[in-house]
């Protein structure tokens, strides 16, 4: 099993279940044992998780990439003294205030198939090198795909989770995303149109088809 | 199981297993020696509450094992052995002795390598005499093809069935072999210090052991002669010991105190490392009157052309006299570092072999596998490795040769049962899976409700990209399976 097994689920899924960061360790680029060099295609995972983090409002300095060589144990021990003060800073992910974070990161999590779909058919690395991985990552053109795909997705994504905790009012969705009254309502009108929502019109709330 | 070292112990209890009848892969080793008590001894506390957890891992983890079946991979019965050495020429014959067919890769002219520039060691070995006696061998040997001028251009394939492209004068050639031996040596570092290439009474060991050899009497008729040691290693920029250098240090001046008893041969060194019975060498090189003085890092020996003379002064601090010694030579002698040899990177690159910090090649543990790579078929001998004497260069090759001879003697070899799996009704015909595996493994497959993934077990080395990549776990990574490895992650976060 190589770093480029870790899948966006196993990073999304540690988060839910209560981890205040998440650290991967992989062999140094170019030094894979093997034909494979998946190091860099977990460096593309990483590149991913953390927008991904970043749209449902997860500081994504709590995921960490580092490259360790199994005879680095000094450095094996530094980078995680290091990566453990960086989450002691954050804090605890799940404080007051932060209940509906399980609700978002639980979107995030379905949208993950989604994530993988977009990242088969429109991300190309050129080359496996960490500068060009990072330089695709950091453009604009991931940036618009991110907004105008994966966003659109996280919207109906985040609205089906909090609508299957019970039926809800446009505003009191709004308020619970922290989201405009306007975002809210194309969110709803994309997850209406799909057949995923319906209006009741007798309680004048939404809930799930 | 929580208890010693996985790296011994789990195929150890794995065999117990199956010869109980047992399906091995129902066996899961909780690493809480490497992974814990080792690092942390001075943390008892917190490192048992660690222990507890990887264990809890550990158990998380069983629940979904599952039996698993493993695949036996045909072995070609041929080795290629890169570099005609000592070391190359040694395992190569030793192959071919135990009935194998070897082909013997030499990118220079000639065999040899470097101890076509060594004549004696301090066992008393001729080794121009040795060299031409076991090149006569491997030309005579029916079963060991020897090319020269040869470089490798590409490597394909795995254990039991290699694919190497070779370039030779004539022309490229493919060979098929399963298994490799690397024995491509180390060079003589060549030295930028001490007025080395500017100043023609200053050479190197090698250098000077030709000169002695082929009778220049301009060096024994010196009446004195410094040799330096360390020279580009144990510095910031090649922290290693190059080992093989005060030996040949005192080597060369015994051989000075032979011919010329009154030469005064000075050698200055940082610590002596005459290893083994070669401390009676110098020992007796010292009864002889050569002159042993300590210098310290920081106080290096510094070489200058004699005022008015031919030759050069050296002053070095002593640190047990506390003073600073100055000594006329008529010649410099310095012992240089012994360095990877160039290429070396590449071929670890084409082979998927790994190196150390230094360049030299690694094995996959010093102890447990001393002459294996970590990449499966593929083993290792020689100065490439680390630097050492010929005996010791010519034991590993027989070793290597052992390990390869291991191999080659079977008719199959056991590929693991981790490996991935498609799950037809789950494939969405996407192809992430495909793009993603290296080995080619993957292809799809009409069925009636159209292309579906499909994983060949022999090609698939259980890395797991493909998994990571399918938008729908159609694809599934047996023993890593996404829902084995949740249940980790559960545990390790459910606290004890
Ligand atoms: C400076 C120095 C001084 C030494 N002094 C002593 C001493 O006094 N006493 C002693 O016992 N030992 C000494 N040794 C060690 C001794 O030389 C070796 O132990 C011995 O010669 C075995 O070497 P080898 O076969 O591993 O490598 P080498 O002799 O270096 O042979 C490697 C061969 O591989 C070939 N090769 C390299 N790369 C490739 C490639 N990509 N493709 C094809 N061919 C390739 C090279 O051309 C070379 O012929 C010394 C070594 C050095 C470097």
């Amino acid at each position: 099993m190589c770093t480029g097994r870790v899948d966006l689920s196993f990073i999304f899924h540690a988060f839910r279940k209560g981890a205040d960061g998440v650290i991967i360790g992989g062999c140094w680029p170019g030094e894979c044992h093997y034909v494979t060099e998946g190091n860099y295609d977990a460096l593309g995972n990483l590149h991913l998780a953390r927008k991904l983090l970043g749209l449902v409002g997860v500081d994504p300095e709590r995921i960490r990439l580092e490259w360790i060589a199994a005879s680095e144990g000094s450095r094996f021990a530094e980078v995680m003294s290091d990566f453990v003060s960086t989450v002691d800073g954050l804090g605890p992910l799940g404080l007051p205030g932060a209940e509906d974070l399980d609700r978002r990161l639980e979107a995030a999590e379905r949208v993950i198939p989604f994530l993988k779909l977009v990242e088969r058919e429109k991300l190309r690395v050129p080359e496996r090198s960490e500068a060009a991985y990072n330089e695709l990552f950091a453009s604009e053109e991931v940036d618009r795909l991110f907004r105008d795909l994966v966003a659109e997705k996280l919207l109906t994504s985040q609205i089906l989770a909090l609508l299957r905790l019970g039926p809800r009012a446009a505003g009191e969705i709004a308020e619970s995303l922290g989201l405009s009254p306007a975002e809210v309502s194309a969110g709803l009108g994309a997850s209406s149109r799909q057949g995923l929502v319906t209006y009741d019109v007798e309680r004048s709330c939404y809930a799930l088809a | 199981m929580a208890a010693c070292t996985p790296r011994t112990h789990e195929p150890l209890f794995r065999d117990t297993l199956r010869e109980g009848g047992i399906n091995q892969y129902f066996f899961d080793m909780a690493n809480i020696r490497e992974h814990c008590s080792w690092v942390h001894s001075k943390q008892a506390e917190e490192a048992t509450q660690k222990a507890k957890d990887i264990v809890r891992m550990s158990v998380a983890r069983t629940v979904g094992l599952e039996p698993l079946q493993e695949f036996d991979l045909p072995m070609t019965k041929v080795a290629l052995v890169v570099g005609g050495g000592l070391a190359g020429m040694t395992c190569a014959l030793s192959i071919a002795n135990q009935g194998f067919e070897v082909h013997l890769l030499e990118r220079d002219k000639e065999l040899g390598g470097m101890a076509r520039r060594l004549r004696t060691t301090l066992d008393g070995l001729d080794v121009q005499g040795f060299l031409r006696d076991l090149v006569r061998q491997v030309y005579r040997h029916p079963a060991v093809h020897v090319a020269h001028g040869a470089t490798i251009t590409d490597v394909s394939g795995y254990v039991g069935s290699f694919a190497t492209t070779v370039r030779y004068e004539a022309g490229l050639k493919v060979i098929e072999h399963g298994v490799t031996v690397l024995a491509t040596g180390a060079d003589e570092h060549r030295p930028t210090e001490h007025l080395y290439g500017e100043h023609d009474r200053v050479m190197t060991q090698l250098e000077l052991e030709a000169r002695l050899a082929d009778g220049d009497d301009g060096v024994a008729a010196s009446s004195s002669l410094v040799m330096i040691q360390c020279v580009g290693c144990r510095t910031q920029e090649r922290t290693y010991c190059a080992r093989v250098c005060c030996s040949q240090a005192v080597k060369n001046a015994l051989t000075l105190k032979q011919r010329s008893p009154d030469m005064n041969v000075y050698v200055l060194f940082r610590d002596m490392r005459t290893y083994g019975y070669r401390e009676d060498a110098y020992r007796k090189a010292a009864d002889r009157g050569v002159v042993f003085v300590r210098f310290e890092q920081g106080g290096e020996p510094q070489v200058e052309p004699q005022a008015g003379g031919d030759g050069l002064s050296v002053s070095v601090m002593d640190p047990i006299l506390g003073a600073r010694l100055l000594l006329e030579a008529d010649h410099v002698v310095l012992s240089a570092a012994v360095v990877p040899s160039a290429g070396s990177q590449e071929l670890a690159r084409l082979f998927k072999v790994s190196s150390n910090p230094d360049g030299f090649f690694q094995e996959a543990h010093v102890k447990l596998r001393p002459v294996d790579f970590a990449a499966d078929g593929v083993f290792l001998c020689g100065i490439n490795h680390y630097p050492k004497h010929i005996p010791e260069a010519l034991s590993q090759a027989h070793g290597a040769a052992g390990r390869a001879v291991s191999l080659l003697a079977q008719d199959t070899v056991t590929a693991s049962g981790s490996v991935c799996e498609g799950r037809e009704q789950a494939c969405v015909s996407c192809g992430a899976c495909i793009t993603a595996c290296a080995y080619g493994a993957i292809s799809f497959h009409d069925t009636p409700v159209g292309k579906k993934a499909v994983v060949n077990p022999v090609l698939c080395k259980g890395d797991g990209l493909c998994c990571a990549k399918c938008p729908t776990d159609a694809i599934r990574l047996k023993h890593f399976t996404n829902e084995e490895v949740l249940d980790q992650i559960d545990a390790a976060l459910a606290g004890p």
